[in-house]
């Protein structure tokens, strides 16, 4: 599984990493985690709030933050 | 009742003189703080409610192709419901573009989407009352409109970074939420915004506070008039690097008001704060170019100071 983190480096960006990581390590899949951070790559899906969370090359959601609980329940 | 529940707190628990300096100012401190509050926690519930239809996706599909005039018009008033955060604004900017939402259009969206906020709106209103938040909102929209259609007509697309016109964008879909998660996405962002904003709430109206109860009356009058022409400009000149603390400035600001300081200008450096910030300018570079920023600031900027000066001579 490749879970993508959209986002230009912002507070939130970075709880929503940190997050995404958390609920990855707690829930023991094999999922590598990527902060993506350069414009071009965060326009190809389209994606205009950020931060925006992808998996697997579909966008779950953009313009919020999420908990680790609510992450582990997506993966 | 809130004003009651602040006067037995202090004048009874408390047991301050009515009329004394420090009662007197802690009164003021407690009842704005608590009214301050309701407003945030209700309004913005309200305002993320509505915001949860309005993903900028959408708009972006509403805008595409519109031509000037009617476009700036919705442009702005779409910038009032669409979430808006500055470190959003360049994929936001790209997306626009990109989908055809003409340049003017564009500008009427950025200038409108932070300066008619609901925070700045909840602030006025419970300070200043209703009647000074509803010119707000009309005059941040006209300034967002006309400002707008000015750079519509200046045709300065060639002064867009060029890489924006050759990004390729995707398309996302648009989730239709229901209505269980526009509640839970309400909660959670008032939340978060409350959680951000409390502290500069909790000290703006603390210095408030202590302006209206030890400051003397017309202190500011001689300088921050209506009869002092400098008195705009430099207002708005010293709302730009207070950025995004809108929620700490009113309260200050309303309590300067108190001490003489004029009504349009004090809406100048309001709008001055929510829309021109340095934070943002910085963002925008990525996707402008220096004439093109430079024209963008110096329009508002020149808006706002209109809005000043028209706003102490008629109020």
């Amino acid at each position: 599984m490749k879970i993508e983190v959209l986002g230009t480096g912002c507070a939130k960006c970075k709880s929503l990493y940190e997050a995404v990581k958390t609920a990855v390590n707690e829930k023991g899949v094999d999922a590598e985690v990527v902060k993506v951070e350069d414009i071009p790559s965060i326009m190809k899906y389209g994606v205009m709030s950020t931060p925006a969370l992808v998996i697997d090359g579909k966008v779950v959601f953009s313009g919020k933050t999420a908990s680790a609980s609510e992450i582990k329940g997506m993966l | 009742m809130l004003k009651s529940f602040a006067d037995y707190i202090v004048f009874t628990i408390i047991n301050l003189a009515p009329g004394s300096r420090a009662g007197e100012a802690l009164d003021f401190f407690i009842y704005d703080t608590l009214k301050i509050f309701l407003l945030l926690t209700t309004i913005i519930f309200v305002v993320a409610i509505i915001r949860s239809s309005f993903p900028p996706e959408r708009t972006k599909r509403i805008l595409s192709h519109k031509r000037e005039y009617i476009g700036n018009t919705l442009a702005a008033l779409l910038g009032i419901v669409t979430p808006f955060c500055s470190c959003s604004a360049v994929p936001l900017f790209i997306g626009f573009v990109e989908s055809g939402v003409p340049l003017g259009v564009t500008f009427s969206f950025l200038i409108s989407s932070p300066m008619v906020n609901e925070v700045a709106l909840i602030m006025l209103w419970g300070l200043f009352g209703w009647k000074i938040a509803l010119i707000y909102i009309g005059t941040g929209l006209l300034v967002a409109i006309f400002a707008g259609i000015f750079i519509g007509k200046l045709k300065m697309e060639k002064h867009v970074q060029d890489y924006v016109w050759e990004m390729q964008v995707g398309n996302a879909e648009i989730k239709i939420l229901t209505f269980r998660e526009k509640i839970d996405y309400a909660r959670e962002y008032t939340l978060g915004l409350l959680k951000k904003i409390w502290p500069y709430v909790v000290v703006g109206v603390g210095i408030g506070a202590f302006i209206h109860g030890y400051v003397p009356q017309d202190f500011l009058a001689r300088w921050a008039g209506r009869d002092n022409p400098f008195a705009v400009p430099v207002a708005v000149a010293l709302g730009v690097p207070l950025y995004s603390n809108a929620a700490g400035v009113i309260p200050i600001v309303q309590a300067l008001t108190a001490k003489g300081m004029a009504m349009g200008t004090v809406l100048a450096f309001m709008m001055a704060v929510t829309a021109l910030s340095l934070p943002e300018a910085v963002i925008l570079s990525n996707v402008l170019k220096k004439p093109l920023l430079a024209t963008f600031f110096g329009i508002v900027a020149l808006a706002i100071v209109f809005v000043g000066y028209l706003f102490n001579a008629i109020l």
